[in-house]
């Protein structure tokens, strides 16, 4: 399953320092799993709502930190000068677009080990934090049809600020191809009966 | 991109006042009221979300402001957006919304899937989520008509679980388990009903639906899967589709004999599946052509978990045959590959819990082995075959060999630019470690090969090969591995120029983005006379146990490349990956392995590709760790004499590896004496006096014409102690190296020592040269101090009051107290 979606910046951001990263979009689909999963369940010290609320809103900046530096990191060995590309290039953006994955070690900064995936285009990345066991073919799949819809329909490329006003559409686009964090195996017409459902979003 | 007026609109939402926040809390509490939501309601939901998520800090939002969302997010005919906005806003914001909502669940399918979002991001507990939970299951249990059951059950059911799989009774399980039967075998063949209702003057048809069909086209003739493609999909199809998707999940987390009841329960039902197997195995050694439902057992007998077992293995015997079918469209092509790793993946786990399974998994896993293996593409596809024979092929006796053979030697060099493909194939590594050190011979043979997924792509993998490296390693590949860790960034530049020397033609050099410096490493890289250099470098497995001549000839070829930010960032993690070969190897080494070991370490650290610090980097790690291999195996001061002679002897040494030369003659001082090894004889001892004395003279002989070289100060006490740890050994050194010492104060204080010493080094050097002197004065003392016995951390020498160490220490410092008076000046 997928704990998190996120999307975050790359570049640099005026008013953060070098290293960190804006994170514009977080959807967490449930609560942090106890690191002592199978062992008798304790009862551990409950966190306050609030408290939980931050807790999981530093740990999804930690992983926009790792996915940034790293991103940096394998852009700078390749060597491959970046293209810029504008509002209506959205398939060339998404062709020059990096693919990778991390394995975020258990504590750091979740209570159990996961793996990130992520898709860097551009100046901003698209985030799935895994459970360690998931099909990672199909969650590249997932991400890249997210990815490429949030590019489009957010108007990603352009100088607007859609990504933060009209966020709901992230949510639609989460609740039909990922919902609940569950990765669904979508053959064509499967696809199509749910991008006919989402055509409709926001129409009334 | 992002641009300044979203960073500004954020800075706004963060610092909004108190004041003009409330006001717009009454403003969307008053526009929830009505009944019509038009689009200014959209734009305010949508300013709220912002402004509640934006913080770290959550925002309390009036009672009344939730309340209203809650009412509209559950009212039947409320509109997806505004649904969906209220689920955002309640779920970013405080109070936590959760028991209100658990408490008046409906059966509205469209509602659910919105509060479940808020229930689960705000849950904190099990008891928070049981109202849920036994909702979802209700729905489950009661059989309602066609179309009444909600799409998003099993995805929320699915997370539920991920956190608490205790929440589900024994009894809750088992109707799952058979829901999932059902939808994943029983679903129907057929399209769903169209939703198009014709054109304007057709009016609305009821058109007859068609059956389904493969992704290549052909009729369906077996069950419906995920791979069967029509117009429209029935409920049942949907319901397929999820189960199918959190099939995996669901076993790993229920389906382990762990929640058996009793052991003779188990033994019935292994007995019923023992008989089934054989029957099913006899069936499909007949005709391979067979469809999985011919081969498909009576199961009905089967207990809900056994049996879903059962439906699960022919379902994805049926994906695995529907996957070698041509797809129309491409993306059917991919959905293709990924549900072969998942069909894999979970006939894996069926048959680790039952292994009666294993017999009938392998003929057709051996074909598909055979379809795939053939093809880079599905490179992916091969690793849970290979966790599958890795898991099973010992029980059945089947040769696994090649499966392993093709995954080390092609993958990694082939595909080391692939990122997730070298992602799987660490992991795969990583987890099975302890199975692929003892069963695959192989599996260390391959440690050059395994290394270029790193040497491509250091910062993504380094954690994992730390963990990773003690498991290539054991005495036979010790040296080479080393070598190859010490080789790195120049299998990184050799890669790099592996992949460049295949993109780009010779005609193209103008488009080398390095230029000429590129374009000199590649015209090496293609000559055939260096061809043998990069062969090595390059080489899948490890054969020569060491390294060969001519290393300093391929660092020079290389050298245009020391400056590519993909060899920087593969030397950067070297340090790393050695002390943890150094710490994990001081575990299993002998005394041929430390010599061998320390060996290569002064060999080596005068031949590294010159990258910035790398060189300064290593030197830094072999000091610290060839003091670890001498006090593990002091022998080696004996065996190595001639090369830690030459080593400790050369001048040059010191200014160029000084870290090093400094613990090499520390340890000389520390662990040449006949107390570590017998064969330590007085020659030895004065030879390497001898030659460190002749250090020291030469470093300290002060011209007044030439600058002196500027050598740090922890040279010279380390030289003069080493010197008289030695002296004492070997008493008749003892005035020659007085007559010596006592010439360091006029060194010290000459004035070109002055001028690149500060006050405090000279002060150390004076003081170090005077006690030393003092303490030869007194030889017995002297060896005492000097060299105290092995054993001067055992207990006893601090417990027992006749041998206690602090008790002679005090006499000692007594007495050069005593002395020091006695000292000129």
């Amino acid at each position: 399953m997928v704990h998190s979606f996120l999307i975050h910046t790359l570049g640099p951001v005026s008013a953060l320092s070098a290293n960190e990263s804006r994170v514009l979009f977080a959807r967490a689909f449930g609560p942090e799993e106890s690191a002592q999963r199978g062992a008798e369940p304790e009862p551990e010290p409950e966190l306050v709502p609030e408290t939980r609320r931050l807790l999981q809103k530093e740990r999804l900046a930690v992983v926009a930190r790792r996915v940034r530096s790293v991103v940096a990191l394998g852009r700078a060995a390749s060597g491959v000068p970046a293209v810029e590309c504008v509002l209506g290039e959205e398939a060339a953006a998404l062709g020059e677009a990096d693919v990778g994955v991390l394995r975020l070690t258990s504590g750091e900064p979740f209570a159990v080990e996961r793996t990130v995936l992520w898709l860097a285009v551009q100046s901003l990345a698209f985030c799935l934090v895994c459970d360690m066991h998931e099909n990672l073919l199909l969650a590249e799949g997932t991400l890249r049809n997210i990815g490429r819809r949030c590019l489009e329909e957010l108007r990603l490329l352009g100088p607007g600020s859609e990504v933060i006003l009209k966020s709901d559409r992230i949510d639609a686009l989460l609740n039909h191809y990922l919902p609940h964090g569950q990765l669904l195996f979508l053959n064509h017409r499967f696809t199509h009966c749910l991008d006919r459902e989402l055509s409709s979003y926001g129409n009334k | 991109m992002y641009s300044a007026g979203t960073e500004s609109l954020i800075k706004q939402a963060r610092e909004i006042q108190d004041e003009e926040l409330q006001k717009f809390y009454v403003r969307v509490s008053k526009m929830l009221s009505s009944k019509e939501h038009c689009s200014e309601t959209i734009d305010s939901l949508q300013r709220l979300k912002l402004i509640v998520s934006a913080t770290k800090y959550a925002r309390l939002l009036p009672a009344e402001v939730q309340n209203k969302l809650q009412t509209l997010l559950r009212s039947p005919g409320c509109p997806e957006q505004l649904r969906l906005l209220c689920s955002a806003v309640l779920s970013e914001s405080l109070p936590p919304s959760v028991r209100s909502l658990s408490a008046g669940l409906t059966q509205d399918c469209r509602s659910l899937g919105s509060v479940a979002a808020i229930v689960l991001a705000q849950a904190g507990n099990k008891d928070e989520l049981l109202p849920l939970c036994q909702h979802l299951l209700k729905c489950l249990e009661s059989r309602q008509p066609e179309g009444q059951i909600c799409k998003h059950t099993l995805p929320i059911l699915s997370k539920i679980i991920s956190f608490f799989p205790e929440i589900l009774s024994e009894d809750q399980i088992n109707l799952v388990n058979r829901k999932l039967v059902d939808w994943l075998r029983y679903a129907s063949v057929h399209q769903g009903a169209s939703l198009s209702s014709g054109g304007f003057f057709t009016g609305p048809r009821s058109r007859q639906p068609g059956p389904m069909t493969e992704v290549d086209g052909v009729v369906v003739g077996d069950f419906f899967t995920v791979l069967c493609v029509g117009q429209s999909y029935t409920e049942d199809q949907w319901m397929n589709m999820y189960a199918f998707s959190m099939l995996r999940k669901w076993l790993l987390t229920y389906d382990s004999e762990g929640t058996c009841n009793t052991e003779s329960a188990h033994l019935k039902r292994t007995q019923i599946m023992q008989s089934l197997s054989q029957d099913d195995r006899s069936e499909v050694d007949s005709s391979v052509m067979s469809m999985v439902s011919a081969t498909s057992s009576s199961s009905r007998l089967l207990p809900p978990k056994e049996r879903l077992r059962e439906k699960s293995f022919e379902y994805c015997q049926r994906l695995i045959e529907q996957s070698d079918r041509k797809a129309i469209k491409r993306t059917d092509t991919e959905l293709q590959k990924v549900c072969l790793i998942e069909a894999v993946a979970v006939m894996d786990i069926i048959c680790k819990e039952d292994s009666s399974y294993v017999y009938r998994a392998f003929p057709c896993l051996k074909a598909l082995y055979g379809r795939l293996s053939g093809d880079l593409a599905f490179a992916r596809a091969l690793m849970p075959i290979a966790q599958f024979y890795l898991n099973h092929s010992e029980m059945a006796a089947v040769d696994s060999e090649a499966v392993f053979r093709h995954l080390l030697s092609r993958f990694p060099s082939e595909m080391f630019n692939e990122p997730l493909l070298a992602f799987e194939f660490v992991q795969f590594c990583r987890l099975n470690m302890a199975v692929l050190q003892e069963r695959v011979p192989l599996y260390r043979q391959s440690f050059p090969n395994i290394f270029k997924f790193l040497a491509w792509n250091s910062p993504a993998l380094i954690a994992d090969y730390m963990e990773l490296l003690p498991s290539l390693m054991c005495r036979e590949t010790a040296v080479e591995i080393l070598h190859t860790l010490l080789d790195l960034p120049c299998l990184a530049a050799t890669l790099d120029l592996q992949q460049k020397s295949a993109t780009f033609q010779a005609a193209d050099r103008v488009l080398w983005d390095n230029g000429t410096k590129l374009a000199n490493c590649l015209e090496a890289f293609r000559q055939p006379s260096c061809r043998g250099l990069f062969l090595y470098i390059l080489r899948p497995e490890a054969g020569t146990g060491d390294t060969i001549d001519r290393l300093n000839m391929l660092h020079e070829m290389l050298a245009d490349m020391s400056e590519s930010p993909r060899v920087i960032q593969c030397a950067q993690i070297v340090p790393v990956l050695l002390h943890v070969f150094f710490n994990h190897v001081a575990q299993f080494t002998d005394k041929k392995l430390s010599n061998q070991l320390a060996l290569v370490v002064l060999e080596r650290s005068s031949q590294l590709y010159r990258i910035s610090k790398f060189k300064s980097e290593l030197l830094r790690v072999f000091s610290a760790h060839i003091r670890t291999l001498c006090k593990l195996h002091p022998s080696l001061l004996i065996d190595q004499s001639r090369e830690l002679l030459d080593f400790a002897g050369s001048v040059s040494n010191i200014s160029s590896k000084k870290e090093l030369y400094t613990s090499v003659v520390w340890m000389i001082g520390e662990y040449l004496s006949v107390s570590y090894d017998k064969r330590c004889t007085v020659e030895l001892i004065t030879s390497f006096f001898e030659s460190l004395e002749a250090v020291l003279l030469e470093i300290t002989q002060v011209r007044q014409s030439t600058k002196p070289p500027n050598y740090h100060p922890r040279v010279l006490t380390v030289l003069m102690t080493t010197l008289s740890k030695l002296a004492s050994r070997s008493q008749d050194l003892i005035p020659r190296l007085s007559l010596s010492l006592s010439k360091m104060r006029t060194f010290a204080q000459s004035a070109p020592v002055a001028s690149c010493y500060s006050e405090e080094d000279i002060e150390e050097i004076i003081t170090r040269a005077s006690e030393l002197v003092n303490l030869l004065k007194l030889p017995n003392v002297a060896q005492f101090v000097l060299a105290p016995s092995p054993h001067g951390d055992n207990p006893r020498w601090h417990k027992d009051t006749n041998t206690s160490l602090p008790h002679s220490m005090r006499a000692v410092s007594g007495l050069l107290h005593k002395n020091s008076s006695f000292l000129p000046g």
